[in-house]
């Protein structure tokens, strides 16, 4: 029989740690067997299981762009048995993963557009594979500009990559932290993602806007968009479910008849409208 | 396909010869009071006077833990040890009721319906059924609303339909039948011309699937979903004797250096189902987790695999210890 186990994971070998916030790590993770890292493919908006041998499986999207080959990073917070047992890896050490899975941002109909990226909190990782995919392919695209939210200071992630896109001329960069989330240092802005888009988003004129974050963020988010002309096949977000086999069959992360481990995790506001936001 | 004659001595000449092949038998067994499947050697030891079995047969093709791989570390490297399709055993399952074997096309779309399922058809590939068709039913039966019959032969490899004289009607119906037939072809007689119907218990259907279905594409937004629900405790006995209930949990069993990960039935019913990490959770209340068991079988399935995710068996209602009645309220909703 030729039929491969769906369930057995790629052996990865942690390359690279990053602290990125409290209880926040980023990994690089490079593929242990050569021939399997050079027929890996995925695309941007993917994702995939992440397993600690001991503790289990857990769902994380791909954080790095297909741009960059030869590995794959991930983003995720300590926040329960499976990634509190990540967590204590350390580099060099050995971990699962299974993917890619489920569907991609359409970045080829994106082309000779403006992007317009809206993140917050621990929702930048998957949006990070899209700005580091369109940075790559920096000609394909208009303008860019990401807004980029936190509670405080200390939880945005990505810090020197915030730095790295912020210096960039062509990049417009905003962060911004809840009121009270600001210290001494801070220079960016402060108040709520959806106030601080509605006062730098660029036209909705040709511009596609990507969204991502807590479902409060999203809540308040799209009417702003909707307010500055964003027609719903504008808007694209990233959504997530709890999930363990990621390829339709443990029956857990569906959205009405969708589910979003294979019909998303992308979906457009259009196609959003179509499924009940009450099972995400 | 082909029709025979099989008289009360050589069903047990035959029986005798499938167990002397090597395979495994299961078959009903009633064990003090409880009828379920069980490894059996000898044909007296098969349960007699019963309408269902209290599980269905869907463990013999979808186990309820199964090691999906085992692993061991070694110096800060990890080993991984495939699931082995050559460790599933030949099986027979004797005296499966049509509307069990029919449960095997819903479970077969759910797990191959993208990717295929390698341990789910290791075991398909291993299992021939040998049903036999229906001469009685209770009020808990509903086959003949769900597409099945107390004849349905689909997902049987054989089909028996016992007669008076205590010998039946043999339909072989697959290449798996036609070797389970050789294994003691003398005993196989000629068709006698009899016709199966005649011996059919006669279970009129009790709502429209189409129509239901129809209502159900509707329905999301419903009070029904709460009023049915309100007496559900979310326990899952349900989705453990469904035939067709394929939800499933990923566990991690680790002991030291060594583990497995077993993939092991779950049910939409509980509450953790589908709870996020941060405590959100999309299906919160018993109504919502509900109307999903019933949407994925009645509407989703339908839509998305075209098959239904239930076979008229029964057992959820039997088993609900506070009488959730799927038929009455699948025709209560068809009513609407």
């Amino acid at each position: 029989m030729s039929e491969q186990n769906t369930y057995l994971p790629y052996l990865m070998t942690i390359e690279k740690v990053i602290k990125e916030a409290p209880g926040v790590k980023t990994y690089r993770l490079k593929f242990q067997d050569e021939a399997e890292a050079e027929a890996f493919e995925f695309k941007a908006g993917q994702f995939g299981e992440y397993s600690a041998f001991g503790e289990g499986e857990s769902t994380f999207c791909i954080a790095s762009s297909p741009t960059r080959k030869g590995y794959i990073e991930c983003t995720f917070r300590d926040s329960g048995r499976v990634t509190s047992g990540l967590a204590s890896l350390e580099e060099g050490s050995t971990m699962g993963f299974r993917g890619p899975y489920g569907n991609v941002f359409p970045m080829e109909e994106w082309k000779g557009k403006n992007l317009l990226f809206i993140a917050g909190g621990i929702a930048l990782p998957p949006m990070r594979c899209v700005i580091w995919n369109a940075l790559d392919l920096r000609e394909n695209f208009k303008d860019i500009t990401i807004v980029y939210g936190a509670k405080t200071v200390n939880d945005l992630v990505y810090k020197s990559e915030l730095k790295e896109w912020s210096d960039r001329p062509d990049v417009k960069m905003v962060t911004t932290v809840d009121p009270g989330g600001e210290n001494a240092d801070w220079k960016g802005e402060i108040g709520f993602v959806p106030t601080i888009v509605e006062k730098v988003a660029p036209s909705a004129e040709n511009t596609i806007a990507i969204v991502c974050g807590p479902p409060i963020m999203i809540k308040f988010t799209f009417p702003v968009l909707e307010k500055l002309g964003f027609k719903d096949d504008q808007i694209y977000t990233t959504l997530e479910n709890r999930m363990k086999c990621g390829v339709g069959k443990c029956g857990r992360c569906n959205v009405g008849k969708l589910y979003i481990c294979k019909d998303g995790p992308v979906f457009s506001k259009e196609e959003l409208n179509l499924i009940p936001a009450e099972e995400y | 396909m082909e029709t025979k004659y099989i008289g009360k001595d050589g069903i047990e000449k035959w029986f005798n010869a499938i167990v002397a092949s090597g395979k495994r038998v299961f078959a009903p067994v009633n064990a003090r009071g409880q009828v379920d499947f069980k490894p059996v050697k000898k044909l007296s030891e098969v349960a007699g006077d019963y309408i269902q079995t209290t599980q269905s047969i869907k463990a013999s093709v979808y186990p309820k833990a199964e090691v999906l791989f085992s692993y061991e570390k070694v110096n800060g490297k990890v080993n991984l040890t495939d699931f082995d399709p050559e460790s599933v055993p030949e099986t027979v399952l004797w005296k499966v009721h049509p509307c069990d074997a029919a449960g095997f096309k819903p479970l077969s779309a759910i797990f191959n319906w993208d990717t295929a399922d390698k341990l789910h058809n290791a075991h398909l590939i291993k299992t021939s059924v040998i049903s036999f068709s229906c001469a009685a039913a209770d009020e808990s039966c509903f086959c003949t609303s769900v597409n099945g019959s107390p004849g349905n032969t689909s997902g049987s490899d054989i089909q028996l339909t016992m007669l008076p004289d205590g010998g039946a009607i043999a339909e072989i119906l697959s290449p798996k039948g036609e070797a389970l037939v050789a294994l003691l072809p003398s005993v196989f007689e000629a068709d006698k011309g009899e016709k199966k119907e005649k011996y059919l218990v006669d279970l009129p259907a009790r709502f429209n699937l189409e129509e239901v279905n129809a209502k159900l594409n509707k329905a999301f937004d419903s009070t029904v979903w709460k009023e049915q629900s309100e007496r559900c405790l979310g326990c899952g006995a349900c989705a453990f004797v469904c035939p067709t209930c394929a939800c499933f949990d990923i566990q991690e069993d680790a002991h030291g250096s060594k583990g497995r990960r077993i993939r092991c039935w779950d049910a939409c019913g509980f509450a953790m189902f589908t709870l996020h990490t941060s405590g959100h959770n999309p299906r919160e209340h018993q109504s919502q987790r509900w109307r999903q068991r019933i949407l994925h079988k009645f509407s989703y399935m339908p839509e998305r695999l075209s098959v239904v995710g239930c076979t008229g068996c029964g057992r959820c209602s039997r088993a609900c210890p506070v009488d959730m009645n799927i038929l009455e309220h699948i025709t209560s909703i068809a009513k609407q």
